[in-house]
This record gives structure tokens, sequence and C-alpha cells, in this order.
């Protein structure tokens, strides 16, 4: 019968001494205990968003960089394809005109040319007349001196005219 | 600080000691000498009892008996406080009882019904008056020793985490269980937003019931006390449930059990009937706990106990079958033991999860 009849002096020790240690625990085991499995876990916590937060930064960083030199190598080709351009263009233009110039030049001198060849040509007909005179001249003093031939000749332009 | 405390321990030991060995042992001596006569008769008319040998051990008593040599008692004497409407307030060693075979100022341990084996006041006609009585018996004395392992234990955790935020030593075997009885007790069953406020008491009902349910198993002092397979210490601890239920229930708790919604309405009027079950209920949660608690850890200890007591009984027919018998026991007692640790958790478990989740009833918002 003992075993389930609660002796009334250990109730009453048991209410009090379970009350002050749960009060004593309370305060300066479980309270600060707690606190620090807590505290531990939202720092642990913290410390992997900020792990994390770190890392999409770095990637983020990454890709940034990384268009950044893409960005870079289509400027740096843009720019080379336009002085690739510019050049060629230049050097077209260059030819262009060189050749316009070259035209030019060639057809003043072509000109310069047939006026010189014209007027030697005049000055050589010039001649050739002044030459072609005196030595008709020259002839016709020679021929002359034989009256006979003179008047031969003479009635022979005269015939070749009666005859027209 | 954590040096005093060392020291504190140390000394209450010391002092522990100087109470025992020369009231043990003078006791026992005069025991002896007192109860030589008693022997014989003891020898001749008893054979073993194994019915009071084990409830002996599984009640409380007046003092911490260790072991017998022969007739030679080596226990510890514990103080007796007792209340007299008659004389007033009495208080003397346990050891002046001699057992129960000698009266002290006028008290005596009574021998017959109905308090067997209390401290009884004797009346000048001869009469047994049973006073209040608020001595320190083996139960309380566990109990004190028990919640001075659990003082000493979590106040240096404590400190220790006051110290650095990486746990070492015991505090790495304690955090798992402190952190199992929050994750997985407390939050699902209060839930998130107001476990915290129950904490303390869950934890301290767990290793409260947890470090006496081991003690219990450890056949030496300060171990071997039945504290949490007796009804009185089970039913303070229900009693705590039941108090912080009550205070902490909300409408929706009182409303569930004197308005319950759902309920048809002839349950409710001319005849209460829901309400009264309701209300019954309300006790028969705490009741069951106290009861769960205290009978399978008392069951534990007695079945121990029985195994122990298959030794005598053997022993008394013939001496060499007793010899026999021993390692039987000793087998099926390592057997029990282990299972007994097991149930020291489980049951440490049941009552705090169960516990929790009255708290979670009382609280909850959601309906």
């Amino acid at each position: 019968m003992e075993l389930v009849t609660p002796g009334l002096g250990l109730i009453f020790w048991m209410v009090i001494s379970f009350s002050v240690i749960l009060f004593i625990l309370k305060k300066f085991a479980w309270k600060p205990i707690l606190k620090a499995l807590k505290d531990r876990e939202i720092s642990i916590d913290t410390a992997l968003k900020s792990a994390d937060k770190a890392k999409e930064e770095m990637e983020k960083l990454k890709t940034d960089n990384e268009k950044i030199i893409k960005e870079a190598k289509n400027e740096r080709d843009n720019l080379l394809k336009d002085a690739r351009h510019v050049k060629d263009k230049i050097i077209s233009e260059a030819k262009q005109k060189a050749n316009l110039e070259a035209k030019i030049i060639i057809e003043d001198a072509k000109g310069k040319i047939e006026s010189e060849k014209d007027a030697a040509l005049d000055e050589i007909k010039n001649q050739v007349a002044d030459f072609s005179i005196e030595i008709a001249e020259k002839i016709l003093k020679k021929k002359l001196e034989k009256s006979n031939d003179q008047k031969d000749f003479i009635k022979e332009l005269v015939d070749e005219i009666k005859i027209n | 600080m954590h040096k005093n405390f060392r020291k504190l321990c140390l000394t209450l030991i010391v002092l522990f000691a100087f109470i025992i060995i020369p009231n043990g042992f003078a006791f026992g001596n005069r025991d002896k000498e007192e109860k030589d006569s008693s022997v014989h008769t003891e020898h001749e008319k008893g054979k073993f009892d194994p019915g009071s040998f084990i409830f002996d051990h599984v009640t409380d008593s007046y003092e911490w008996h260790i072991f017998n040599i022969k007739d030679f008692h080596i226990s510890i004497p514990l103080p007796i406080i007792v209340y007299s409407k008659e004389s007033g307030l009495h208080s003397f060693w346990s050891s002046k009882l001699h057992h129960g075979y000698s009266d002290y100022k006028g008290f005596r341990i009574s021998h017959t019904e109905p308090d067997e084996g209390k401290v009884v006041e004797i009346m000048e006609d001869g009469t047994e008056l049973k006073p209040l009585d608020f001595s320190i018996t083996k139960n309380v004395f566990a109990v004190f020793i028990s919640l001075g392992f659990l003082l000493w234990i979590f106040i240096s955790i404590a400190r220790k985490y006051n110290k650095s935020k990486v746990p070492n030593g015991f505090q790495n075997a304690m955090e798992p269980i402190i952190l199992f009885i929050r994750d997985d007790v407390a939050k699902p069953a209060i839930g998130e937003e107001k476990y915290e406020k129950y904490m303390p008491f869950l934890l301290s009902v767990f290793f409260f019931i947890l470090i006496n349910n081991l003690l219990g198993l450890v056949p030496i002092p300060p171990g071997g006390a039945n504290v949490t397979g007796n009804l009185a210490v089970t039913g303070v601890l229900a009693l705590f449930t039941l108090a912080i239920t009550t205070i902490n229930g909300n409408k929706y708790y009182w409303k569930e059990i004197y308005d319950a919604p759902g309920v048809p309405w002839w349950l409710k009027i001319p005849i209460p009937l829901m309400p009264i079950i309701e209300t019954v209920g309300l006790f028969t949660k705490p009741f069951v706990l106290m009861i769960r608690l205290f009978a399978n850890i008392a069951a534990g200890h007695i079945i121990a106990m029985g195994f122990f007591s298959l030794i005598f009984i053997f022993g008394d027919i013939i001496p060499y079958l007793g010899y026999a018998v021993s390692p039987v026991t000793l087998v099926f007692t390592v057997f029990m033991s282990v299972i007994e640790i097991l149930v020291a958790f489980v049951q440490a478990y049941v009552f705090t999860l169960l516990s929790a989740i009255y708290f979670g009833m009382a609280t909850n918002e959601h309906h």
C-alpha cells in the first residue's frame, strides 16, 4: 500500500526544492544556454548568408567583368573595322585623285605635245618651203642661163596653158 | 567562481562522509548488540521474504541503507522532522530510532497498520498518532542530490557558453539533448512563437526525470533510490504541468472545454455532458503523466529486485542452488538494466513531450 500512497513530506520537499531549482536553473542555466545557442545559430546563419551574398556578388562581378571585356573587344573590333574602312577609303580616294591628276597631266602633256608638234611641223613646212624656193631659185638660175632652154620652157608652159 | 564551486562540492562530500562514517558505523555496532537477541527469532521465523525485500527497496525510508555484513547494517542516517500537534516540532537523526527497534523522544517507527513503517508519536495511553512528517527521507535526499547534480552540470555548462562559442567536453554531450528538446519537442508541439517561455520547465523536467531514472539504476549512493518510481515525485511533476497548462490556457482552450465548437447542442444542454467530460480530461492528462512515469520506473526496480530475490529464494532451498542461479540472475539483470537505460530516456522524453503537447493545446490559436 505504501507504494501508492504519496508521502506528504516528500510532496512538500519536492514542490519547494523543484520550484527553487526550476527558478535557479531558468535564470542561471537555461536562459544563458538557450540564448547562446540561439545567438550561435543566428551568427552561423548570417555568416552563411553573407557568404552566399559575397559569392553572388563575385559571380555578378565576374559576369560584369566578362561583359566589360566583351564590350571592349567589340569596341576594339569596331574600331579596327572602322580604321580599316577609313584606310581603304583614303587609299582608294587617293588612288582616284592620283589617277585624275595623272590623266589631267597626261592630257595637258598631250595637248602641249600636239601644239609643239604642230608648231614644229609648221616650222618644218616653212623651212621646207624656204629651202624649196631657194633650191628652185638656184635651179632656175642655172637653167635659165641657157636662153634656148628658157624659150623652150616658156613655150612649153604656154602650150600647156593653151590646151587648158 | 568555478574553483569556488568545486571547493564547495568537495566540502559537501567531506561533510557527507563525516556524517555517514561516525553515525553509520556507530549505529551499526549498536544495532548489532541490540539485534543479537532478535537474530535467532528472525532467522527462524523468516526464510527470505521477497515481497518485503522488494518493497523495502522500492518504497521510501528514513535512512539510506547501503549494505549489510551479516547483521551489521551500514546506512546513511537522515534527519527526521516531524510536527506534532501535541508536542510541537521535533527533529533528530533517524539513527536514533535504530531501524525502528527503539523509541526516541516519544517517537517510533510504527510496526502496525495503518502507519506501518512511518514515524508515529506514542501517546500516553500507548496509541500511535501520526504527526505531520516533513522528514528528509531517502527519496527527499535523493531529490536534493539529483537537483544538486542538475545545478552543478547545467550552471557549469552555461558558464562555458559564456566563455566561448565552441562547445567542448560535457557541453558537447548535453547540447544535442537540449537542441532535441527545443527543436523536436517544444517547437513542433507548442509552435515557433511561444515555445521559448516553456523551455526552462521542459528542460528541467526532462533532465530531472532522466538523471533520477539513471541514478535509480546505480546500486550505490547517490544512486539506488527509487525517486521517479515514487507517486509523490511524479505527482508533483505532473502538478507543475497541470499548473502551467491551466495558467497559460487561452480563451480558445477554455472554449474548447466548456463550449466545444462542432459538438451538438444536446450534449451541452440541459446536461453538460461534454463540459463534464472535458473537465475530467483536464485532470486525467496530468494524472496519466504521473501514473505512467511512476509505473514504468517502479516496475523496472521491482523486476530487477525480483531477479535478485531469485538467488535468495533458491538459496533458501539449497544454498548451492542459490550460487547456481546467480549467473542466470546476473544475465537477466544486465539485460534488464540495458532495457531500463532505454526506458529512462524514453520515459523522460515521453513526459516532456506530453507536457509540451498539453502546453501547445493550451496556447493554440488556430481553430
